[in-house]
């Protein structure tokens, strides 16, 4: 009975609802409005960035870089589109041509974490980690350590606006949940997740889809930074530092396997429900940052056993 | 003479599927022992359940008088048993010294120290012993496979074994390597060392046994002392006849294939042109033209000068021992091995450098002899593992998009065709079910792409003989379909009732061929044992 309800896809739904029914009578303003729509708000970049994650780990691998890439597009988004030293500044298009400049360089530095995994056969957690400190760096250097104010108000209500982020970052869920469950590249990706060499004596064509998966992760990362940094009206190399433990978080704890070939948008949407409510009702709890990021340390590691518990019984046949 | 190891009754099953039936044998301390069989006789199980890594159904052992039931390796081990297997199991990355005593380091004293002297001592008292000449630090990945070999022959030495069972010992060594270990064995046996000897190459085991115990499926059919057999005998024994087996009928107008020695004269297809009337693949094509046409091809050490054509209509076997070349051939065919000389052609057109997916498109189909490892994806449903090579057909150009009512269309229809047990649900993951379904599964998604050309490399292996018989029929309804199916077993009953024609390779070298006129299972059987001219 408990096995089967472990191994049940909705837990982590199951248990966001639970934990807001809980916490609900000793967490005052946890229902107000302006906390919901708060919460709201910040969730959207991370379900964009989440979901780029899940695409990356169905495929057995990861994407460290992703909170790295989010900060250079966002410095480079900034440097072209502020209003007092951009080449993009005064210009009607800024917004647009901004948004694809930062889209790519999503699509680039995917590329080449692409090329790296999967033509040169390097580690993803070696290419990636070593992404996330060059490209973490590069953001640093590209403004001189400084943030970027003055962007165009078309550019921050697309993050900012709570009504258009939300249909930007639920449109593109929707996207990669239409492409894992609906198309071709989506069966590939799990196929190859859960076996390569099956995958590719079956003609799966596995270098391409695998670097397909980190290159849309680039791009996620991209538009996850189009929404953060029109969110916070400020462009800045330290955008999303924290983040990254909160996306494999989210994507772990929704079930998506570390060991490739499980995942689903659905459950990293769960994942990163779950993950922002905790944060958010911790916050109201006054739990200071350090309880924070204990708690959330202890739910990964609990997400992760949880991950290799299915795992074994799986082995055992059950 | 008191037995040393006693086996009684040993019997042993997989999935029902009996390897081992009522094995009653009793080896002598002092003597060796040579046993023979062909590949899946029971030779490998027996020694594992010797070795504990198996346990029987039924029987029992008794080793030095006492009952002996071992849980693992390390009880053969304490007992003195001593393995060398064929297959390498040594660390790459630690020196030979490391490799000799892992488990069992000299040490200072009582402190948890290696004493490197007495290490490197020890390793080359052995080392000299097995005739090899290398400083004990070297690293075991620097060796060639022959003195990998002897490595792993001086570590089961080390031990100071009272048995210890050589299977295929001499595969890898060279000429020299070989004449230094025999020497070695006889010195072993002069000293009363107690042996088991497995091997294809009859005239070994003849010269280097005392007795002599053949296995045919999973069960003793000859045990004496050596004089009482030669080689003729024991190809004789080995081959046997099993007439409990039924094979589909190969060609509409002939009978079932029961008694494949028959002559079936000129009806068979194995020659040059294909049968007219063969529809699908074959009226297509220019008569004459192969659908799959391999010319010297060869990549060293693995497979030599290998040429051959299969066309349309025809099931063309290709039998060995193990290690004879015939899966990494395959695998080669399939793109999945380089190969250095040679050419490839598919129906007429040359193949190059051949990759899965190119030769998926140009029809071409490969059933590895692995389901696990590499035909299905374990975890993944059954219709996903069935769609998962034909996933382009139902995907629309650009987008990618699945045509979800074409596809189901697809599973059902092929679910059906191979006859997939229907209380499995489409969603069900495959592990849960039988080797036999699992194996219909891998099949069912290579023949959903309807190839031109199927390689099939051990289709029934480990599934119950329901199952095998209905595989059987896919085969044959393929080739009737106009197909060319290059069937790759390890089971000469099965070519022999299946296959219009049978090429047999004896390590990496195609050695003979035969029509299904000819098949006679002790010439296909002595071309594929190992032949040792200089003795």
């Amino acid at each position: 009975m408990l096995r089967r309800w472990l191994n049940s896809e909705y837990l982590v739904m199951l248990l966001t609802f639970a934990g807001v029914v809980l916490l609900l009578p000793f967490t005052p303003g946890l229902a107000s409005r302006e906390n919901l729509a708060n919460v709201l708000l910040t969730l959207l970049p991370l379900l964009v960035l989440a979901c780029g994650q899940t695409v990356v780990l169905i495929t057995g691998g990861i994407d460290l870089s992703a909170c790295a890439i989010m900060a250079v597009a966002s410095v480079v988004g900034g440097l072209a589109m502020n209003g007092d030293t951009g080449w993009l500044a005064g210009n009607p298009w800024a917004t647009p041509a901004g948004v694809l400049l930062m889209l790519g360089v999503g699509l680039a530095i995917g590329a080449f974490n692409g090329f790296a995994v999967a033509t040169l056969r390097m580690p993803p957690f070696m290419v990636t980690l070593t992404g996330m400190m060059f490209f973490g760096g590069l953001a640093i250097w590209l403004t001189r350590s400084e943030t970027i104010y003055n962007l165009p108000s078309a550019f921050n209500a697309l993050g900012g606006r709570l009504p258009l982020a939300a249909a930007v970052a639920g449109g593109l869920a929707l996207a990669v949940h239409l492409l894992l469950s609906r198309t071709i590249y989506g069966r590939w990706l799990y196929a190859l997740g859960h076996n390569p060499r099956m995958a590719r004596v079956s003609g799966v064509p596995v270098g391409a889809v695998t670097a397909g998966a980190y290159v849309l992760s680039g791009l996620l990362a991209a538009a996850a930074a189009v929404l953060y940094t029109g969110q916070a009206e400020t462009a800045s190399p330290f955008l999303g530092q924290r983040l990254l433990l909160d996306v494999i978080a989210a994507t772990v704890i929704g079930g998506t396997s570390l060991f490739g070939g499980r995942g689903k948008v659905l459950w990293t949407l769960a994942g990163v429900l779950f993950i922002k409510l905790l944060d958010n009702s911790l916050n109201l709890l006054n739990c200071s940052f350090f309880t924070l990021t204990m708690v959330k340390g202890a739910a990964v590691l609990a997400a992760a056993l949880l991950d290799a518990t299915r795992r074994r019984w799986q082995e055992a046949g059950t | 003479m008191s037995a040393l190891l006693q086996f009684e009754r040993i019997t042993k099953r997989f999935g029902g599927v009996p390897v081992l039936r009522d094995i009653t044998l009793a080896l002598p301390a002092g003597v060796t022992l040579g046993l023979v069989g062909e590949n899946g006789a029971g030779k490998s199980t027996l020694m594992n359940i010797l070795g504990g890594n198996l346990r029987p159904d039924a029987g029992h052992m008794t080793w030095d008088g006492q009952p002996y039931a071992p849980s693992g390796p390390a009880d053969a081990a304490a007992a003195g048993i001593a393995f060398v297997h064929q297959e390498l199991n040594l660390f790459p990355n630690l020196s030979i010294a490391e490799n000799l005593f892992l488990t069992r380091f000299p040490r200072r004293g009582r402190w948890p120290v290696i004493h490197r002297r007495a290490l490197a001592a020890e390793t080359n008292r052995w080392l000299r012993e097995v005739g090899l000449a290398a400083p004990p630090d070297t690293p075991v990945e620097r060796l060639s496979a022959g003195e990998r070999q002897l490595v792993e022959i001086a570590r089961a030495l080390s031990s100071e074994p009272r048995l210890i069972l050589f299977d295929e010992p001499t595969t890898s060594l060279s000429d020299r390597e070989t004449r230094q270990f025999f020497t070695l064995l006889e010195r072993l046996r002069a000293r009363g060392l107690t042996m088991i000897y497995i091997s294809h190459t009859l005239e070994d085991v003849l010269r280097l046994s005392d007795q002599v115990a053949v296995l045919r499926d999973g069960a003793l059919v000859a045990h004496g002392p050596r004089e009482q057999f030669d080689k003729d005998r024991l190809v004789t024994l080995m081959v046997g006849r099993r007439l409990d087996r039924l094979f589909p009928a190969r060609q509409p107008t002939g009978g079932a294939a029961r008694q494949p020695t028959a002559a079936e004269g000129a009806g068979a297809p194995g020659q040059a042109a294909p049968d007219s009337g063969k529809p699908e693949v074959a009226s297509v094509l220019p008569q004459g033209v192969p659908l799959l046409e391999v010319r010297g091809l060869t990549r060293s050490g693995v497979v030599h000068d290998i040429s051959f054509e299969l066309h349309a209509g025809e099931v063309l076997g290709l039998f060995g021992l193990m290690g004879a070349g015939r899966s990494e051939l395959a695998q080669i065919l399939f793109g999945l091995e380089p190969f250095e000389r040679g050419s490839i052609r598919v129906r007429g057109r040359p193949l190059a450098s051949p990759q899965p997916t190119r030769c998926l498109r140009e029809g071409v189909a490969f059933l590895t002899e692995n389901r696990h490892e590499d035909g299905l994806a374990l975890e993944a449903s059954i219709a996903d593992n069935l769609a998962l090579v034909t996933l382009r057909r139902h995907a629309r150009r650009g987008t990618g998009w699945l045509n979800r009512v074409t596809l189901a269309d697809a599973v059902r229809g092929i679910r059906e065709a191979v006859r997939l047990t229907p209380t499995a649900r489409d969603a069900a993951p495959v592990r849960t079910l039988s080797g036999g379904n699992q194996q219909k599964v891998v099949l069912g998604k290579w023949l959903l792409a309807q190839p031109p050309v199927l390689i099939l490399d051990e289709p029934t292996r480990g599934i119950d003989v329901g199952a095998k018989f209905e595989i059987y029929q896919l085969i044959v309804q393929r080739a009737e379909a106009g197909a060319g199916v290059l069937l790759i077993s390890s089971e000469l009953e099965e070519l022999i009732g299946l296959c219009d024609r049978i090429l047999v390779m004896r390590r990496g070298e195609q050695v003979d061929e035969l029509r299904r006129a000819e098949f006679d299972r002790e010439r296909i059987l002595r071309a594929a044992l190992h032949e040792r001219s200089a003795a």
